[in-house]
């Protein structure tokens, strides 16, 4: 026998040393006969724990939910065919989101690749414009370098999730281990330094504001708890008001005095004035989403725009920016304060103090304000239930995920984070079903931690089977369904923009939810009306077991503010709490989602 | 409607350098028909000489902006070593190669040849009835003999595309 030979094991083998290397200590997954390999080589060993999820999209999300609570890359592992597709709606979110993983799907051997196999799917051709990058390994010896290179394109750059589609030969034959090797990659090489000169012209520009705005978002969170410290270092420099997008939500502290509240479509009332009012505006990791920016051409209209973001594919994509400056948030902060250390020119303090005053008008609109009647039998308002969530979990270790709909947007308008890497939501992609498995993820990676996923009945339904996986691994996740009987948020727009015609938006049918979560081994909590609410929240905080916590809430409440499609930030609709005419939505409106 | 769409188009040819790995191309065209850009011309072929490594050369329409996000969306592509916009960064040559058949006989078929020498196409193969002739150029002068074949009998045309190259020491 000569060296090769010796030093060769099992491509499985391979896989599971490149994982370990990686310092992998988890992946969620789902077997399947291409994948054997790597599920037997899993059984021999102890460094990597196996979660079985019930249903692959949730293996993504629960990896998901891992990597945004700790900032590491979440990994999965699923089987060819079915499995591959049953995981594509995870990593299309986790692209949209920024989140990074690493995908490993079975794929059916070299030889039989093409021939419509049995399992087989071309999960590369399939994959491609929902990961960040893929690949496909046709040879054994370049399967450590692949898995090494994966995880390298997942966390560095833009975060994104990367998949590796393992051919079953690939997995059984042998062939030698290569460990990671140090130096740049051949190709991609992601920038993340700033250049001085958009420095120097973006600190001129915002000590010479009368108006200045910082607008931040999930690149800060991606860039690591430390990026948040400067940010409030930097907002304290700067005076300046901070607002932040849903995926910023937790970068910012929200109990700072200078935090405006979230902006955008569901955004407050001087959040998004003081966006339409600035003269200059720093947007600092966020990518100017259609749900922030509102009408494009009457955005922000007399602002200088300034737009930190390391991914330079999303400069002048959506608002044509008077300062780019591409960079790692971090970085580009580090930049941004020591270059405002070192400029001597003084602030105009005098137009600052009076654009804090106009903002503290905006501010007495009191735009999330709700009533809720505490008389015995009243029915539950849902922001109310939020706001008692918060009151009653803020001073513990808590994480927060959410579901899609109304329930996600009163969680990020009542649910007042402090501390980044909190709140899991699905921002970009929108994906219901989410936070049930993204809430398991969290739980794994911080097990004496309180985690809440808040859902709205429907959404939960999506994934609800991973009550399974809570029980199998005792994993305390409390479910927190804001049950309105409704797909709220269609039936919302199909109030307001389609003449109250409630089109298939009622959730007929509904499970007892409280049994529901008994038949799965869990605890099942109800409220009905205001009288129950505190008492639920207490028990579901003091088992030591997964919960559902049925909360029903009113069927007919609205989330607002609202900036109907195609409207502008100043063309806000307030709840009936306020005096103002809803505006009507123009034709243009209706045809955007 | 946002000020994007009220732009002038102008044309690019870009040049992008790639890893040769499979999926390369894919990923390419995927980007172009995923955000909706256009693609008027597009080859590609290896071009070191161990053939790790392939050029891409596309003619695209777009605005000033929508041509800056081809070129960042391009560029964030893991295989991609480097994107050239060879239409800003200087004078350069373009250059694509046909292959045209024109059937036809008599007064036609004389005319014909007559038109290709003054194009300097060169007949690479000919029958009683019909030749096939090889011309290289600029899009457009193939273009203006492609019209001027069409009476004559053009039957067929096989276009390589554009293959375009920076003037001077400039490389990419
Ligand atoms: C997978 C998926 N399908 C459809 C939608 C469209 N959608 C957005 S919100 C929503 C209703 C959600 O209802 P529920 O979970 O009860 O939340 P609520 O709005 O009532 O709080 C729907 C259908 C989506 N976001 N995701
Ligand atoms: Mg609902």
């Amino acid at each position: 026998m000569n060296a090769l030979t010796t030093t060769a094991v099992s491509g499985a083998e391979i896989l599971l040393r490149a994982l370990k290397a990686q310092g992998v200590d988890v992946i969620f997954g789902y077997p399947g006969g291409a994948v054997l390999p790597i599920y037997d080589a899993l059984f021999q060993q102890n460094a990597i724990r196996h979660i079985l999820v019930r249903h692959e999209q949730a293996a993504v999300h629960a990896a998901e939910g891992y990597a945004r609570s700790t900032g590491k890359v979440g990994v999965v592992l699923v089987t060819s065919g079915p499995g591959a597709t049953n995981a594509v709606t995870g990593l299309l979110d986790a692209l949209m989101d920024s989140v990074p993983l690493v995908c490993l799907t079975g794929q059916v051997p070299t030889h039989l690749i093409g021939n419509d196999a049995f399992q087989e799917a071309d999960t590369t051709g399939i994959t491609r414009q929902a990961t960040k990058h893929n690949y496909l390994v046709k040879r054994s010896e370049d399967l450590a370098r692949v898995v090494h290179e994966a995880f390298y394109v997942a966390r560095t750059g833009r975060p994104g999730p990367v998949l590796v589609d393992l051919p079953k030969d690939i997995l059984i034959n042998p062939a030698p281990y290569d460990d990671p090797v140090a130096g740049p990659h051949r190709s991609y090489r992601p920038r993340t330094e700033p250049e001085p000169a958009p420095i120097r012209e973006a600190i001129r520009l915002i000590k010479a504001a009368k108006r200045p705005i910082l607008y931040t978002g999930g690149g800060i969170i991606n860039a690591g708890p430390e990026a948040s410290d400067l940010l409030i270092e930097f907002a304290r420099l700067t005076g300046a008001p901070v607002t932040s997008t849903l995926m910023g939500l937790g970068a910012f502290p929200a109990s700072n005095p200078a935090f405006l509240g979230m902006l955008g479509m569901h955004g407050t009332y001087e959040a998004n004035l003081a966006m339409h009012g600035c003269d200059v505006m720093v947007n600092l990791g966020a990518r100017f989403d259609d749900r922030v920016t509102g009408r494009l051409n009457a955005f922000a209209p007399g602002a200088k725009k300034i737009h930190l973001d390391i991914d330079p594919a999303n400069i002048n994509k959506n608002v044509v920016v008077d300062v780019p400056i591409i960079a790692d948030a971090l970085l580009g902060l580090r930049a941004l304060i020591e270059a405002w250390k070192s400029d001597s020119t003084r602030q105009d303090r005098t137009a600052l103090a009076d654009w804090w005053q106009r903002i503290e008008v905006w501010r007495t609109k009191d735009s999330l304000k709700f009533t809720q009647s505490l008389a015995p039998g009243a029915t539950i308002k849902p922001q109310h239930a939020i706001k008692r969530l918060w009151d009653m979990t803020h001073e513990r270790n808590t994480y927060i995920t959410t579901e899609v709909g109304q329930h996600q947007m009163w969680a990020a308008q009542h649910y007042r984070f402090d501390k980044p890497n909190r709140w899991m939501t699905s921002g970009g992609l929108g994906t219901m079903g989410y936070g049930l498995p993204a809430a398991m993820g969290t739980q794994l990676a911080h097990p004496d931690a309180l985690v809440i996923d808040i859902a709205g009945e429907a959404s939960i339904l999506m994934n609800i089977q991973e009550m399974g996986t809570l029980a199998q691994y005792r994993l305390p996740v409390k479910i927190f369904i804001l049950n309105n009987e409704y797909m709220g948020m269609v039936r919302q727009w199909q109030e307001l923009l389609h003449g109250g015609r409630y089109s298939e938006s009622y959730s007929a049918a509904l499970p007892d939810f409280v049994k529901l979560a008994e038949s799965f081994h869990a605890v099942g909590l109800r409220a009905e009306t205001i009288d129950d609410l505190d008492r639920v929240i207490a028990e579901m905080i003091a088992s030591d077991r997964p919960v559902i916590a049925d909360i029903h809430v009113d069927k007919r409440e609205n989330c607002f503010p609202m900036i109907p499609s195609g409207a502008a930030h100043n063309e806000m609709i307030l709840g009936p709490e306020h005096e103002e005419e809803a505006r009507g939505i123009t034709d243009e409106g209706l045809v955007l989602v | 409607m946002n000020a994007i769409v009220e732009e002038p188009l102008r044309s690019a040819t870009i040049s992008v350098l790639v890893e040769n790995e499979s999926g390369v191309l894919a990923r390419v065209i995927g980007l172009f028909s995923g955000r909706g850009y256009n693609i008027d011309s597009l080859t590609v072929a290896p071009v070191e000489e161990d053939r790790r490594k392939s050029r891409i050369t596309i003619v695209t329409t777009g605005t000033e902006l929508v041509i800056d996000q081809i070129k960042a969306q391009l560029d964030r592509l893991v295989p991609v070593y480097r994107v050239s916009d060879l239409s800003r960064e200087g004078p350069h040559l373009a250059r694509e190669l046909a292959l045209i058949k024109v059937i036809g006989q008599n007064q036609n078929r004389a005319e014909a040849l007559r038109l290709a020498d003054a194009f300097r196409a060169r007949v690479i193969d000919a029958t009683t009835e019909s030749f096939v002739f090889e011309l290289t150029g600029a899009t457009d002068k193939l273009d203006a003999f492609l019209d001027l074949m069409r009476p004559l009998g053009l039957a067929e045309v096989s276009r390589t595309g554009v293959a375009a190259i920076a003037r001077g020491t400039r490389t990419i």
